[in-house]
Order: structure tokens, then sequence, then C-alpha cells
């Protein structure tokens, strides 16, 4: 019997289309869009001005707090403007925008495709060398990497668990990269590691993905400190937390952190950029996209670099077909629907996909008819059907009661609603009203 | 059989009497002393309970004028003067008069001069939308359409116009309670003064963008090109972040911005239609 988090969960087809085909390296375009608000936190501050000349890999923007994170140059040329540009829901964010001239990369990177195995620094080192390439989380969240890897006072890590999942359907970014370069991940790992002071690692991967558990298991065997766990899959098992209880069968406790429970979670594309930062000294600018969708006529994953115009990626999959109304910058469970295709990928764009209308239709919403399949399905044990006629009303004492601020925005309960009732999109407003007004009460 | 009858008339009667007496001898013991001006105060409120004042409701209001024996800030924007000038006259203190207020929608980014870019089928709610992105249109600040500020209004004053896409206030129904504008998450929505014979001028765009970009969005946004605020012979018309504001207070309803505007933002409202000499009007 393998291992699942124990709460709730669904199982959408995975439709891995794209699984098979091996990353290629995306053509440098003669327009870079640079944004300075790739992570959670403090939008960067440039460093460069207009009409100066950057290489690849050249720091352009500096972390403005606590947490925030550096932006390097994915491309050699020349700095045209800094200036709002519109991000893929069409509001405007500060933008770096570079003329692109030929791909001289900085030369402190080493480019060689030579695996170092040797761990150099001490672990203060290693996080200094992390903040400084402006690595962050891979995984959809975006939260700087080194301020995860630096517990707060009083709290100890005693796991690392690499987040292998890719519960969500259709992207297979993690899955080529599991593939393709598990050595290099395991050695991220091994970084992560020292830097935490922890002796025990995990990689958690879902069974459809058994060619990356062969491989990784078969490469592990050389770092015995961590352990390959297959997962039974069951989404979203991608979630931090449940991928701690799946594994480690901890709790993560209401309103709490993951590292309360002495676990800290890393995606495995992290663990790659960790690997490149330390190793290689190389900045994360540049990583793997799957493009893909049902109605395209190829499915491919890209090594692309960081500020790509999102319709040139596009174009790389064929003619869409007439049918295709909606274009998903990640999954289709959590991704964030794109508005405007000018927009520029991301550090974390980990996924395109393209839906015919027929896939985005939503249908008629009809009444509650109370038949819990939504409480069924969260995976935070809360009850969605309650939560969206509290949050309906503006009952925000009852939905602090409720916990609402405990949801994940998985959306199992608007997938498995059998009333098209658009729970998550009330839920998601309540929730933010809330955590204001808990955030505003005096301590 | 009439035993019956009696029994149960007389139990249930007694029962009655005692229990009449014990509630009149608690509720004169705890008596809550209260002010006989609150019940008056309350008596002449319009009774909607909106909340407009920034009170729970219509007797909250009259229990805070008793209570500080004052009227500063408080002002029941449904009643207007009259319902105020009788609550300062049970109160014994002057009314400081308030000009009217209505609500004034600033966007005119109808479907023909705001150009949609892409299709929205979500939850139809202004505040879902703009959480998740910038709207249907080109222009991220202006209105969304999804119709909250209707379903706040507890007067029927403000519907969404389904050709246009845009709300549309019945100033005659409009009470400035100002519901609709804490429900607009894009602040579209102002309470202005409701002008002589209602006649208002107002810039209708709340674009900040720079000319060119707010431009390209929609036909009708205000630039920033600053002609109003030259033309403005009253000093009424400020230019901030590209975006032109009257201030109702100094605006004497000249109409020259009017006529200036390059792109027909300003709008002047319930004026007759202007005739070629102005000697005429």
């Amino acid at each position: 019997m393998k291992k699942t988090f124990s709460m709730g969960g669904i199982h959408p087809h995975d439709k891995k289309i794209s699984a098979e085909s091996a990353i290629e390296r995306f053509p440098v375009l003669s327009k870079a869009y640079i944004s300075m608000s790739q992570h959670i936190g403090a939008p960067a501050t440039p460093i460069v001005q207009k009409g100066d000349k950057v290489l690849t890999g050249q720091l352009i923007a500096t972390s403005s707090g606590f947490i925030s994170a550096n932006i390097h140059s994915s491309v050699s040329g020349t700095v045209s403007a800094i200036e709002p540009y519109p991000d893929i829901a069409g509001n405007p964010v500060m933008h770096i925008i570079i003329d692109v001239e030929g791909d001289q990369w900085d030369e402190s990177i080493d480019r060689s495709e030579e695996i170092v195995r040797d761990i150099k620094l001490t672990p203060q080192e290693i996080l200094k060398r992390i903040a400084d390439c402006g690595v962050i989380g891979m995984g959809g969240a975006s939260f700087p990497t080194h301020v995860k890897l630096s517990p707060p006072p009083g709290k100890k890590a005693e796991i690392l668990i690499i987040n292998g999942v890719e519960c969500e359907p259709y992207i297979t970014s993690d899955y080529r990269i599991m593939v393709e370069r598990p050595e290099e991940i395991l050695i991220g790992a091994r970084i992560m590691m020292k830097a935490l002071g922890v002796s025990e690692g995990y990689i958690g991967i879902e069974v459809n993905k058994p060619k990356a558990i062969d491989v990784m298991k078969s490469f592990s065997a050389s770092y015995p400190e961590i352990k390959v766990v297959p997962l039974k899959k069951k989404y979203p098992q991608g979630g931090e937390k449940q991928l701690i209880d799946a594994v480690t069968g901890r709790k993560v406790p209401s309103m709490g952190l993951p590292i309360d429970t002495g676990v800290v979670v890393q995606n495995c594309a992290t663990a790659l950029a960790v690997y490149e930062a330390v190793q290689k000294n190389k900045p994360l600018f540049e990583g793997v996209v799957t493009v893909t969708g049902d109605c395209t006529e190829q499915q491919r994953n890209f090594l692309l670099r960081v500020g790509t115009p999102i319709d040139a990626l596009l174009n790389s999959v064929g003619r869409l077909p007439k049918d295709a109304a909606k274009l998903i910058s990640g999954g289709p469970m959590m991704g964030k629907a794109v508005s405007n295709i000018s927009a520029a990928t991301v550090k974390s764009t980990s996924s395109l996909l393209v839906l015919t209308s027929e896939q985005t239709l939503r249908k008629e919403e009809g009444e509650c008819i109370r038949c819990a399949k939504c409480a069924d399905a969260c995976p935070m044990g809360l009850e969605p059907f309650l939560l969206n006629k509290l949050a309906r009303a503006g009952r925000y004492a009852d939905l602090e009661r409720e916990r609402v601020y405990d949801c994940i925005e998985c959306g199992c309960c608007m997938y498995t609603c059998p009333a098209n009732i658009p729970l998550l999109d009330y839920i998601r407003i309540s929730k933010a009203d809330v955590l204001k007004i808990l955030r505003s009460r005096p301590k | 059989m009439t035993a019956a009858f009696l029994y149960t008339i007389l139990v249930l009667g007694g029962l009655g009497l005692v229990l009449a007496i014990v509630l009149f001898v608690v509720a004169n013991k705890f008596k809550v002393e209260e002010d006989p001006r609150i019940d008056i105060i309350e008596s002449v409120m319009p009774g909607a309970n909106c909340g407009g004042c920034g009170f729970a409701g219509c007797r909250a209001f009259a229990e805070a004028c008793v209570k500080s024996g004052n009227l500063d800030g408080k002002f029941c924007p449904v009643g207007g003067n009259a319902v105020m000038s009788k609550v300062a006259s049970n109160l014994g203190v002057v009314l400081q008069e308030k000009a009217p207020m209505v609500a004034v929608v600033r966007c005119h980014g109808t479907c023909d001069n705001r150009p949609t870019t892409n299709i929205y089928n979500g939850s139809p709610s202004c505040r879902i939308i703009s959480s998740l992105y910038s709207g249907e249109t080109g222009c991220k600040w202006g209105c969304l359409g999804g119709g909250d500020c209707e379903r706040a209004c507890k007067f029927g004053a403000i519907k969404i116009n389904k050709r246009s896409g845009l709300p549309e206030v019945d100033q005659d129904k409009c009470t400035a309670c100002g519901a609709c504008v804490k429900a607009c998450p894009k602040s579209v929505i102002e309470l202005r003064n409701k002008g002589p014979k209602n006649r208002r001028v107002f810039v209708s765009c709340v674009n900040q963008e720079k000319g060119a970009t707010a431009r390209k969005a929609c036909a009708v946004a205000c630039i920033g090109c600053r002609k109003c605020e030259k033309v403005c012979p009253f000093g009424a018309i400020t230019v901030q972040n590209n975006l032109s504001y009257i201030d109702f207070n100094k605006c004497r309803l000249c109409r020259k911005c009017v006529d200036e505007c390059p792109t027909n933002a300003i709008w002047a409202v319930n004026f007759p239609v202007k005739v070629p000499q102005q000697n005429n009007e």
C-alpha cells in the first residue's frame, strides 16, 4: 500500500501528454521582458539604467527587503527601457526590457556539463550564495529559497522533503528534470540538507511517474541519506502540508507553518536551481517550461530563459486550433488564466496550457443539494459549502470559526461540486478578508 | 363538561394574572432609564437602516446624537437637511446645512469606447474579477461591470445598463448613502454635490495611466493633458497621476473644461442643450 495524505483529495485524469518529449533549449529572442515582481514579497530594485550593456547572468535588480530576491539578466544586450509592462493578468508591473545582442555569459558562471559533487561551502556561505543567485521556490508560490532555508529562531528543521509529486494534470517539467538531471537534484538536496543541518531527506514522487521513480532510486543509491518515497496518485499531493502528511505522517497545525513540524519542503526544480547556484555559480534565469494542451499540434518541454514573451512560446507548438479559448500559466487546477499573451514568463513559470472552449465552459450554477462531496474532497477538512454561504453573506466571525484561513485554494471543492457552484471564487475572497481582520487584531 | 371549561379558564386565567404581575414588577424594578429624545429622534429618521451615516442603523444614530448632544460629524445622507433639521430642533442645536450629494459613476468605458480584449466567464462579482486580473478590457482602472454596486444599493437607485455594461444612477432615488462607493473595488463611484438644478460637471474617468496607454485602452479616457486645468478660471481642476479631478466645491459650472477636453472625458449633466451664442443662455 503506497503512502498518501490522510484527508480528502480528488483524482483528475493526469493527461501527461508531453511526458516523453525531451527538454529542448528554446532560442533566445530579440527582446526580453524581465519582471521585478517574480517572487512573493517586495519587488526587486533595478540597479541598471537605460542604455547599460548587460551580460547573461548579470545582476540587474537587487532584493529590497527580507522577503525579496535578486534578479539577473537572462540575456545579453542593452537595456532599452525600465517601465511598467502588463503581466499575465494585465496589471502593469515594473519590467526591465532588454534588446538582445548575441548571448554572452558572465564569466563567473561555470558553463561546463561536468557534475560537481563536492560541497565545499559552509552552511552560511550556501545560504548567501542561494540568496545572491536569486533562487526562489519553483513550485508555484515563488517564496525566496534562502528565507525558507533559514528557520525562525527557536525552530529546528529535522527533515527535508524534495517535492517531485507534480500532481497537477498536464505539467511534465518536473518529471523531465527528474529523468534527465537526477544527480543534480540529489546534490541540490544534499546542499540544502547541509544548509539546514538535517540528516534525513526524502523525495516524494507519485506512482504515475514510474520512470522518474526508477531513475531517482538508482542514483540515490550513492546518496544514502536521501530516500525516494513513491506516493499514491492523488491531487493535491504537491501541496506542502499534504506532502508532509503523506511522507512523514506529521500534521501541520492550523495557522501553522511546515517548520512547526520540523519539515522543510522544496520543489525538485528548486533543488536543481540550488545545485546550479552553489556548484556552478549560475543564477536562476532559466527553467523548464511545459507547453501543452489536448488541442495543440505538439506538446513540448523547453529550457526557457526568464522574460520570454508568451506569444512566441505559443507559436512554438504549431498552429492553434480555432476553438482554443483559454491559456493557463501553471496547471489546470491552480494555474492562472493568461489574459495578456504579450506578457513575459517569470522564474516560477512551469507550464503553459491551452484549453478549448469546450474544456473551459462553465456550466450553469445550480442550488446546493448538501451532498457534502466538497467536504469529502477538501484536503484541509473544511466544509466548503458552508464557507461559500457564509462568504456570500459576509459573516466574518462565523468564517473565522470555520477556519476559512486554512484553505489552500486547491480547487478540489469546485471540481467535485455536482451543482457547478463556484465555491472557491467566494471562499478565496472571504479568506483574504478574514486574514486582514486577523492581522489587524492586536496580538 | 362545563366544569372542564371552567377549570381550564380559571387555571389559565389565574396563571396569566400571576405572570402578568411578575412581569410588571420585574419590568418596573429593572427598568433602564432612557432619554425619551432617542425615541423621538428615531421616529423622525427615514428608517432605512442603511448605515450610510456610519452607524449600525437609525436607532444607533439617534442614540449617538443624544449621547454626544451635538451633531458634529453626524449626518443622515438619506434624510438630508430636512430630517437633520428635525433632529437638530429636538436636540436644541443649530444645524449646519450640507449640500445634497449624489453617487456619480466616473467611467464611460462602454463597449464602443473601450474594446474588450478577452472574455471573462467566471463568477459575476467585481471583487472576484479584480482579485483575479485586470478585467475584460485594456483598462485596469475602470468599471468591471460585475454589478457589485447594484447589489449593494438598498434603494434600487443604481442599475447596470445591459447595453453599455456600465452602472447608471437614478438621481431621484439615490440617497448618497455611500454603499456603492464602498462596494466598488475599483473606486469608480464617487459622492459628489448634486448641484443646483442637479447640474454637475465631473471627469468621467479614473485611469491613472500615461496618456498614450490610457487612450489606447479607451477612447474617452482622461489622458492628463492638463488643458482643463489651464482653462479653468476658478482653480477647481487639478491633474495628479495623469488624471484630472474637479473639486465640486470650487467648480462654478462654467463648462469651459468640457469644451476643451480632447477626449470628451469631462461630462456636464442636466444642462440645457447649448446654443451657439453664449449670450442667449
